[in-house]
C-alpha cells in the first residue's frame, strides 16, 4: 500500500518534472528539471523492484543509473558553458602553439 | 492493475517528450529530451522486466548518446533551421503509413494474452528449460546473452563500427605535436 502511494507520488513529480523540462524559459531549469527526472527514474525502479519480488537486480540498473545520470549530467553543463564539448579550444590552443 | 498505471501513465509522458522534442526550437533542449525520453523508456523496460535492456537503454540513451549529440551541437550551433518547405505532404504520407501499422496491429493477438502463438511455441521452452540450462534467473538475461549470443556479437560488431565513424566525424584528433605544422585539417 505505501509502496503505491509513492509510486503515485513519484509518478505526479514525474510529470510536474517534464512540463518544466518543456516549459523551462532557461536552459537552467531544463538541467534541473531532467536532472529531478534522472532521480525520480532512478527511485521509481527501486521501488519497482519492491513491488515485483526482487529488489536487488533493480538495485543494480538503479545504481547504473545514478553513474551514467552524472556523465550527462557534466557534458551538458559543459556545453552550456563553453558552448561544446571542448573542441574549438583545444583547436585554439593548437593554433597558439 | 498498478502495473497498467505505471504503463499508462509513462507512456503518456513518453509521448508528450516526443512531441515536445519535435515542436521546440533550441537543439540543446531537443537533446535533454531524447535524454528525458531514454529515462522514460528505461522504466517501460523495467516493468517489462527486460533488465538488460533497459540497462543498454541507461548507459547508451542517457550517457553516450546525449554527449555525442552534444559534441554535435559544439560543431553545427544550437539553433534549428527554419524549414524550407511546408510539411504536409511528409505529414500525410507519415499518417498514412501509421494508420496502415495500427491496422496491421489488430490481427495481432492482445497484450500479454496467453494464447497467443508467440506463447505456444518457444516461450514455454525458455521459460522451463532456461534456469538450468543457462543458470541465470532473469529469462530476458539468458536469451539475449546465451541462446541469442551470436546475434548479440554481431550488434556490438556493428556499434563498434558506428563508434568509430562518429568519432571521425566528430573530429576528435589526436592533438599535434608541436613543430608539426601544416596537417591535414
Amino acid at each position: 500500500m505505501i509502496l503505491t502511494i509513492v509510486l503515485a507520488t513519484l509518478l505526479v513529480g514525474m510529470t510536474a518534472a517534464l512540463i518544466r523540462a518543456i516549459k523551462g524559459p532557461t536552459v537552467y531549469d531544463r538541467i534541473l528539471a531532467s536532472n529531478a527526472l534522472g532521480t525520480k527514474t532512478i527511485l521509481v525502479i527501486v521501488v519497482l523492484g519492491f513491488l515485483m519480488g526482487d529488489p536487488s537486480l533493480y538495485i543494480d540498473i538503479a545504481l547504473m543509473y545514478v553513474l551514467i545520470g552524472f556523465i550527462g549530467t557534466v557534458a551538458v553543463l559543459k556545453v552550456s558553458e563553453f558552448g561544446d564539448l571542448g573542441q574549438s579550444r583545444s583547436r585554439t590552443e593548437e593554433d597558439h602553439s | 492493475m498498478l502495473i497498467e498505471v505505471v504503463n499508462v501513465v509513462i507512456l503518456a509522458l513518453l509521448a508528450v517528450t516526443a512531441l515536445a522534442a519535435v515542436r521546440l526550437n533550441d537543439l540543446f533542449a531537443v537533446t535533454m529530451m531524447f535524454g528525458i525520453y531514454s529515462l522514460l523508456a528505461t522504466i517501460m523496460f523495467v516493468v517489462l522486466d527486460a533488465i538488460d535492456v533497459a540497462f543498454t537503454e541507461a548507459a547508451v540513451g542517457v550517457g553516450i548518446s546525449t554527449v555525442l549529440m552534444l559534441g554535435t551541437i559544439g560543431l553545427v550551433g544550437r539553433r534549428a533551421r527554419k524549414a524550407s518547405h511546408r510539411p504536409i505532404l511528409p505529414l500525410i504520407v507519415v499518417i498514412i503509413t501509421g494508420a496502415a501499422l495500427v491496422y496491421g496491429t489488430l490481427d495481432m493477438p492482445r497484450f500479454t494474452d496467453p494464447a497467443a502463438p508467440v506463447h505456444q511455441h518457444l516461450g514455454p521452452y525458455f521459460l522451463n528449460e532456461s534456469p538450468d540450462q543457462i543458470g541465470i534467473p532473469n529469462v530476458v538475461t539468458s536469451i539475449l546473452a546465451s541462446y541469442r549470443g551470436y546475434d548479440t556479437l554481431g550488434e556490438l560488431a556493428v556499434i563498434f563500427t558506428a563508434g568509430i565513424g562518429v568519432l571521425g566525424l566528430l573530429g576528435l584528433r589526436r592533438r599535434k605535436r608541436p613543430g608539426h605544422e601544416g596537417g591535414a585539417r
